[in-house]
């Protein structure tokens, strides 16, 4: 189907200059921040992860970090729940908390004028947070009656069973959120164990974009985050890898559409082939309009309106996965040719037209992942996280330009091996 | 040279200073709008059609968003897939979407490569090529479309019925995707006509965001868009009006995968289009201070106070043609029922009538309103769906650069005035709740 294109075959690798816009802050008390200082709207944007998520939940506590991080923001230091949502607002500072399975965030955008309000909010919510009584409980019902209404989502159920089956004994098979029997268990004492465990400085990751200069800045890391504990709590997390690959399963639901999560085991960050992984995966899987998976089950067959894969490298048992939905009575046949795809790339890897265009669409598009405060320093704190140098903006398209055919079939038989997968399948499924 | 002048923005100091809009329109009557937003060099094309689902032909309904799927077909000079390709070459994100009111097509590129989006745009403005090798698999895609967002989701199902209820005579009634049993039926006639009929440049407004300037973006407008003969006149929106239908209404939705019941009431309102002048602006700042966020006299009462509810809310959009819709929402704690949550809804929303609001509330609405003014400016693409959806409605670029004064103007008078839209007998009353029996 991929015809030859009249445009430049190679993309252009500009020598952009991020690294000298982006400036490590560190503040007298020794705390960093990579800072993007720009006056063009007055907004400040910050983006924060400490290492540790919800994997840490103890065994019998699943959704106890995602209780908590709801409730930071439920009343802080001087503030009752309503008295701190009021001068959130009164302010317009957004604010918010978040945690995935390997780390714990926050969020905060303010107008440049109310920085000095915004900023001690967000340490009163980290270092002051109250944990009222009242406010535990109003979390507590919210995240269950979240959990209840997700318990017939097909794709969250498609997205639990996938996890579940993959990792019978590891954090990572367990619900970030919990589940309807563990989260009533939370006490208020696991709520302040687990922040004084989890919630420090030593493991925060930390990025600022927008109108704010490099010494205010330091003056305010010190006053948020000095008071956080000087050392981490987290336990180790065992390396894993998922289980129950090249089984299907099937979860029974009376619905006409059936919601397909399938993938095995992929490539660690760190590992010197993930950026040719990137690549693969985006002739898989990626993009909008272009994957094989698109062509194939969507634009030839008209099999689903959504399919797609995409790399997951968590901490500690990187991932492939991927998804779709389709009619019940041709879900056999979608889960047949996204197979056929996965061992046909995995056993002759792409064609060079393929590995050209998807390189090309990956260096071009790295621009547009980087043009509000919010994404920029949403992209910065991941490549904080990861362990990768300031000067990874610039070097990123050079690293995907480089990955050469050799690469990418060496690269695409790691990552999908003979083709198997775990996948699950939610729904009445014909002929599985 | 561009045919008519640039219409500034505007002269007069406005409370969200910052960027500054042009604003033209070619010989063929398209509009051309430019954002300016110079910190990274991409830009965001975007090309808005004023027709959208409502303008759906009568047993036709999702025609608007089975073309919008057909549009990357491919035209004579640009076969299948050969658009995408081009954009995925160039690193550039691509994508469409359907209202009820405008279809829009945009891609999202560096700023070298605008000439060449323009240029393929304009052409699958006239030049689409439809055969049913295509067209027949893409209403499969469609179909799956509506398993996916629908017919496995009692909540959508339930939102449907709603809608359908609270327009008993506009199309705003019919939802935008079709109903299952029309789209089975459409075919490639049906969006040719439907294409041939809407997809003129004097229908369109070219929306331009990012890294160019408005002389730049006008040259190669002239060049790709500017060729485009006009059709003659715009094509007429010509959709039956709501009746004054008196009496509210309730559906209730029971489904057996209902674990979390909840109840939404939508409310038939003015629209930014329809309004006198500043009743929505009044409306905005009436359901911020009832029902947006946590500071919201529904959360506090329904949440915070009685704790017979785990979320209370609700919206007003207000970027509409025709008529418009208002919706609040609450969903029960454990062990509540779906009446009894509604009577202490019902009770908060007396009392906040009845009792008026403080400065306070008054001064923190409008802040959280105007800011989100702020902040849009800080995504390129916020702003230029900002501008496009308006300007798709009716509305002119003052509208949106001057909304944030207009804002700034509601009175408390005002907020109190604008009660008179939580009107029960123009409304409809949802519930979702398990189906025990099945």
């Amino acid at each position: 189907m991929n015809k030859p294109i009249k445009v430049a075959q190679q993309a252009a690798v500009s020598k952009t200059n991020h690294a000298d816009r982006i400036r490590s802050v560190v503040s007298p008390m020794g705390i960093e921040a990579w800072l993007v200082e720009d006056y063009t709207v007055p907004i400040i944007a910050v983006e924060g992860l400490i290492d540790g998520g919800t994997s840490q939940d103890p065994t019998d506590r699943p959704g106890l970090l995602h209780c908590l991080m709801g409730t930071l923001d439920e009343g802080a230091g001087p503030y009752d729940s309503t008295a701190f949502q009021e001068r959130l607002d009164d302010f317009a500072i957004e604010l918010s908390f978040g945690a995935d399975r390997d780390h714990a965030s926050f969020h905060l955008r303010t107008l440049s004028r109310h920085r000095d309000e915004a900023f001690d909010m967000l340490r009163l919510a980290l270092t002051e947070a109250r944990l009222d009584p009242d406010a535990i409980e109003r979390v507590r019902a919210q995240v269950l009656a979240g959990l209840r209404h997700e318990s017939t989502d097909p794709d969250v159920m498609a997205h639990r069973a996938w996890f579940a089956t993959a990792f019978p004994q590891h954090p990572y098979g367990r619900s970030s959120k919990g589940t309807l029997e563990s989260v009533p268990e939370i006490s208020r004492a696991d709520l302040e164990r687990t922040r004084e465990a989890l919630l420090n400085r030593t493991k925060l990751h930390l990025v600022v974009v927008g109108a704010i200069d490099p010494d205010t800045l330091a003056r305010v890391l010190d006053d948020v985050f000095a008071p956080l504990p000087a050392h981490s709590g987290s336990r180790l997390v065992a390396l894993t890898a998922p289980v129950a690959i090249g089984t299907r399963k099937v979860v029974d639901l009376d619905v006409p559409q059936a919601s397909i999560r399938f993938g095995a085991a992929g490539l660690a960050r760190t590992d010197p082939d993930f950026v040719a992984a990137t690549v693969v995966n985006h002739i898989l899987g990626g993009g909008v309009f272009s994957s094989r998976l698109f062509r194939e089950v969507r634009e030839k067959r008209g099999l689903a309106y959504s399919v797609s894969s995409h790399l997951a490298p968590f901490a500690h048992g990187p991932l492939h996965m991927g998804g779709t939905s389709t009619k019940n009575e041709r879900a056999a046949e979608s889960i047949g040719i996204i197979e056929q795809e996965i061992r046909s790339l995995a056993q002759d890897g792409p064609s060079e037209q393929e590995l050209a265009t998807a390189k090309n669409f990956l260096i071009g598009s790295y621009a547009l992942r980087l043009d509000t405060s919010a994404k920029l320093a949403s992209q910065l704190v991941h490549i904080k996280a990861h362990g990768l140098g300031r000067s990874y903006l610039d070097e990123r398209n050079g690293l995907v330009a480089g990955v050469s055919l050799d690469d990418a079939v060496r690269t695409a038989k790691r990552l999908y091996g003979a083709g198997e997968l775990l996948t699950v399948v939610v729904g009445r499924p014909v002929g599985l | 040279m561009p045919h008519t002048a640039a219409t500034p923005s505007s002269e007069r100091p406005s409370l969200v200073p910052g960027v500054k809009i042009a604003h033209h329109t070619l010989a063929n009557g398209m509009d051309v709008v430019v954002i300016p937003d110079h910190r990274t060099p991409v830009v965001t094309h975007m090309v808005w059609y004023r027709n959208g689902s409502a303008d759906d032909p009568v047993g036709q309904s999702g025609i608007a968003h089975f073309l919008e799927h057909l549009m990357f077909k491919g035209t004579a000079k640009h076969p299948q897939g050969e658009f995408s390709d081009i954009v995925t070459e160039l690193g550039g994100e691509e994508n469409a979407f359907t209202s009820m009111d405008y279809t829009a097509y945009y891609q999202r590129v560096a700023r070298e490569h605008l000439g060449t989006m323009m240029e393929m745009e304009a052409d699958r403005m006239k030049g689409l090529v439809l055969t049913d090798d295509v067209v027949i698999p893409e209403r499969d895609v469609v179909m799956e479309e509506r398993r996916m967002r629908t017919e496995t989701d009692p909540g959508a199902q339930l939102s449907e019925s709603i809608a359908a209820a609270l327009y008993a005579h506009h199309p705003y009634g019919t939802p935008i995707i079709g109903w299952m049993h029309e789209i089975e039926q459409l075919g490639r006639q049906e969006a040719l006509a439907y294409y041939h009929r809407f997809y003129t440049p004097e229908n369109a407004i070219l929306v331009i965001a990012g890294d160019v300037t408005s002389e730049d973006v006008l040259a190669l407008a002239e060049k790709t868009y500017g060729t485009i003969s006009a059709l003659g006149e715009p094509p007429k929106r010509k959709r039956p009006q709501e009746p004054e239908l008196r009496g509210a209404k309730k559906v209730t939705l029971a489904d057996p995968k209902v674990e979390q019941p909840s109840l939404q009431r939508s409310f038939l309102v003015p629209s930014a289009t329809t309004a006198n002048a500043g009743e929505s602006e009044a409306i905005e700042v009436m359901i911020q201070i009832l029902a947006g966020g946590q500071t919201s006299v529904l959360h506090r009462q329904l949440v915070v106070e009685k704790t017979i509810a785990v979320a209370a809310g609700g919206w007003y959009h207000s970027t509409s043609l025709d008529r418009t819709r208002m919706l609040i929402y609450a969903v029960p704690n454990a062990d509540v029922t779906l009446d009894a949550l509604e009577l202490a809804m019902d009770q908060a929303i007396a009392d906040f009538i009845a009792n008026g609001i403080t400065e306070k509330e008054l001064a923190r609405a409008k802040t959280r309103l105007i800011a989100d003014a702020f902040y849009a400016q800080d995504s390129q693409s916020a702003m230029a769906r900002m501008y496009g959806s308006a300007l798709a409605t009716g509305a002119s670029i003052e509208d949106v650069t001057h909304w944030p004064d207009a804002i700034d103007a509601v009175t408390a008078d005002d907020v109190m005035k604008a009660t008179r839209w939580l009107d029960s007998r123009t409304s409809v009353t949802g519930f979702l709740i398990k189906d025990e029996a099945a």
